[in-house]
């Protein structure tokens, strides 16, 4: 059975007199370590469809499995459950907490699995070597650069383990070389067996993915598998 | 939850010392009102443990009748009075009595003269009773006995300030002086007693009743105070009951006049100042509830704008798997927290206060804080906080995750 499948999804906005139909009957199946991108131009839904997936949003209907449960009946401590156990969400704009030191931002999580924080330290502490930045964990995020900031996200998300870790434009803040960098991380974790889904609009980060799924209007375009040519 | 709450506290404090000056100055009204609390309290404990303390040394156990006119009356001319008789009625038929002696005070205030030396004292005419009555007892020489008042001996028993005023030797037993006129044998000096509120009860000459009588014209029936000590099973309120029904027969009073006399206990005396202080302690209760109120306003404002400064926060601890009750211990943490430190401040100001106060001010008792006032205050600022922190504290729970995350 698929990790995620998604059936009939839609996300519509009521703006005044106007609907906008920002999702519009999504239907789509990811297997457990895929690496997929979401492609489309801008306002296309890319965004909210990987809000949803994170369990940030709800769809205004449609049906979506994670891994075998019933997403769209949770209430809100469920999803937030879910968010925790199963998800690691990276954002454009790294959306760090400002007065935490990178550590603190790593470990944060794990208070709310009631992580003791011997245990916490000790596993933010190996999140944070395995990004790089074992020699940062005391630095607040205003004192790092922008591909840091992004390593300590990446870090946070992975520090729980997750089920998936989706990433919403995460090169979207950084320069090119920083981005390869960043894309060449992604590319080690999938390889290490992580499933992972990104959004990107940008043709060279989407072709680090196995998978590319294009969203035109809220609804998908074309959805193709790369051949190993076509990577890289 | 205790995990919540530690875990809580952490990032509360963090969040608390982040923006010091901001802290401090939102829990301003806090810090003023718990402070303004410990001050008055502390000085009317002083106050209150010392006015006990006195009284104690007013002879506990004993009643006073005096002759009461209401001013309705004295504007009248009627003067009510207190006489001879009732005191031999009292004497026959009260219940409930250990010892009892008439007072007869000098109209007013009379000149004592010694040598050059002269003073104006309170000179009153008693009884060897009054010695258990009123606790008087002498440091040397003796009390009033039966005898002086069957011969009307002029003797007076006198207190330290009047033997200190006339400058008679330390043991001024034996030695003459003269009030109005006549001369007195002083035959015992009284213990000190010292100041009780404000009145000098060492300032105070006895004399026989009977000798007072007689100085004073001999009226057939003068006004007098009578003053009782109770046997040890009596009851203070049933003996006060059986007297007034006595003195109301003996007085003629039908059914809807009032009485004519008064009697009053120490406790009577005693609960009036714990009244007044009471008011006080009521009164300035209220103003600091006003100023608890503000403060706590204070609080609210500033954690509602720290919401909405924070509101990107929110969402990002919201979308890495923060519950509502996450966000709610957080916010709600951080107001009891800020106003607690509040108290605290205002607990050691208000102490510091009230110690200044009660040493600047001479004759003024020590400060002192009891236990329950500092619960109470630390407790109501906790509560404070708890109140006027739920609000802001349930509006970044609810916010929405994906809308606080786009929050700019
Ligand atoms: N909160 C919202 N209210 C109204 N319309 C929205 C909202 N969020 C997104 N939309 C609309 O949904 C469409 C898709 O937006 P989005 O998912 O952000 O696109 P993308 O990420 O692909 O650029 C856009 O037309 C956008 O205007
Ligand atoms: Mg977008």
């Amino acid at each position: 059975m698929a990790l995620i499948r998604l059936t009939g999804i839609n996300r519509h906005y009521q703006m005044g007199s106007q609907l906008v139909r920002a999702l519009d009957g999504i239907d789509v199946e990811i297997e457990r370590n895929e690496y997929v991108a979401f492609v489309g131009s801008s306002g296309s839904g890319k965004s909210t469809f990987l809000n949803i997936l994170g369990c940030l949003d709800r769809p205004t209907s449609g049906q979506y499995f994670l891994n075998g449960s019933h997403v769209e009946a949770m209430d809100h401590n469920e999803l937030a459950e879910i968010r925790n156990r199963e998800i690691g969400f990276i954002f454009q704009s790294f959306n760090l907490l400002p007065r935490a030191n990178a550590l603190g931002n790593v470990m944060q999580p794990l208070v709310y699995r009631r992580t003791g924080y011997r245990q916490r330290r000790e596993m933010a502490t190996e999140a944070l070597r395995r990004v790089g930045l074992g020699d940062r964990m005391g630095h607040l995020p205003n004192e790092l650069s922008g591909g840091q900031r992004q390593r300590v996200a990446i870090a946070r998300a992975l520090v729980t383990r997750p089920s998936i870790v989706l990433a919403d434009e995460p090169t979207g803040n950084l320069d090119s070389h920083t981005s390869t960098e960043i894309m060449q991380l992604f590319d080690e974790l999938h390889g290490e067996g992580q499933t992972l889904i990104l959004v990107t609009h940008e043709r060279d980060i989407a072709r680090h993915c196995q998978r590319v799924i294009e969203l035109q209007d809220g609804r998908i375009f074309r959805d193709r598998s790369m051949n190993a040519a076509e990577m890289h | 939850m205790f995990y919540l709450i530690l875990e809580s506290t952490r990032s509360a404090l963090t969040s608390i010392f982040a923006h010091g000056l901001r802290s401090f100055l939102t829990t301003l009204g806090i810090v003023i009102g718990v402070a303004s609390v410990i001050a008055v309290v502390s000085l009317t404990q002083g106050m209150s443990a010392f006015i006990d303390e006195s009284f104690s040394s007013l002879g506990s156990n004993s009643l006073t009748i005096e002759s009461y006119t209401p001013f309705s009356e004295a504007i009248r001319g009627a003067r009510a009075r207190l006489t001879p008789d009732d005191l031999e009625l009292i004497e026959r038929r009260g219940e409930g009595i250990a010892s009892i002696t008439p007072i007869l005070p000098a109209s007013r205030m009379t000149q004592i003269r010694y040598g050059a030396q002269s003073t104006f004292s309170q000179i009153m005419g008693t009884t060897y009773a009054y010695r258990d009555v009123a606790q008087a007892y002498v440091q040397s020489g003796r009390f009033i006995a039966t005898s002086d008042n069957q011969t009307r001996r002029r003797v007076a028993v006198i207190g330290e300030t009047i033997r200190d005023d006339l400058g008679l030797p330390s043991n001024p037993v034996n030695e003459y002086f003269e009030i109005s006129g006549e001369w007195f044998k002083v035959i015992g000096l009284l213990e000190t007693k010292g100041d009780f509120v404000g009145f000098d009860q060492d300032d105070i000459a006895l004399i026989p009743y009977a000798t007072m009588r007689s100085l004073i014209g001999n009226r057939y029936q003068p006004d007098i105070q009578i003053q009782l000590s109770l046997s040890d099973e009596a009851n203070v309120e049933d003996v006060k009951r059986q007297l007034t029904a006595l003195l109301r027969n003996a007085h003629d009073l039908g059914p809807g006049d009032g009485n004519d006399f008064t009697i009053r206990t120490p406790e009577q005396l005693l609960d009036t100042f714990d009244t007044i202080i009471g008011t006080v302690t009521l009164v300035v209760g209220g103003i600091v509830s006003i100023s608890l109120l503000v403060g706590g306003i204070g609080i609210m404002n500033i954690m509602l704008v720290s919401v909405t400064e924070r509101t990107r926060e929110i969402g990002i601890c919201k979308a890495i798997g923060a519950k509502r009750h996450h966000i709610l211990a957080q916010f709600l943490i951080e107001a009891v927290l800020l106003s607690l430190l509040g108290g605290l401040i205002g607990l050691a100001l208000g102490f510091g206060l009230g110690a200044a106060i009660s040493s600047a001010i001479e004759s003024f008792p020590p400060a002192s804080i009891p236990f329950w006032a500092i619960t109470l205050a630390l407790g109501f600022s906790g509560f404070v906080g708890i109140l006027f922190g739920i609000l802001p504290a349930a509006k970044a729970a609810n916010l929405d995750p994906i809308d606080a995350l786009r929050y700019e």
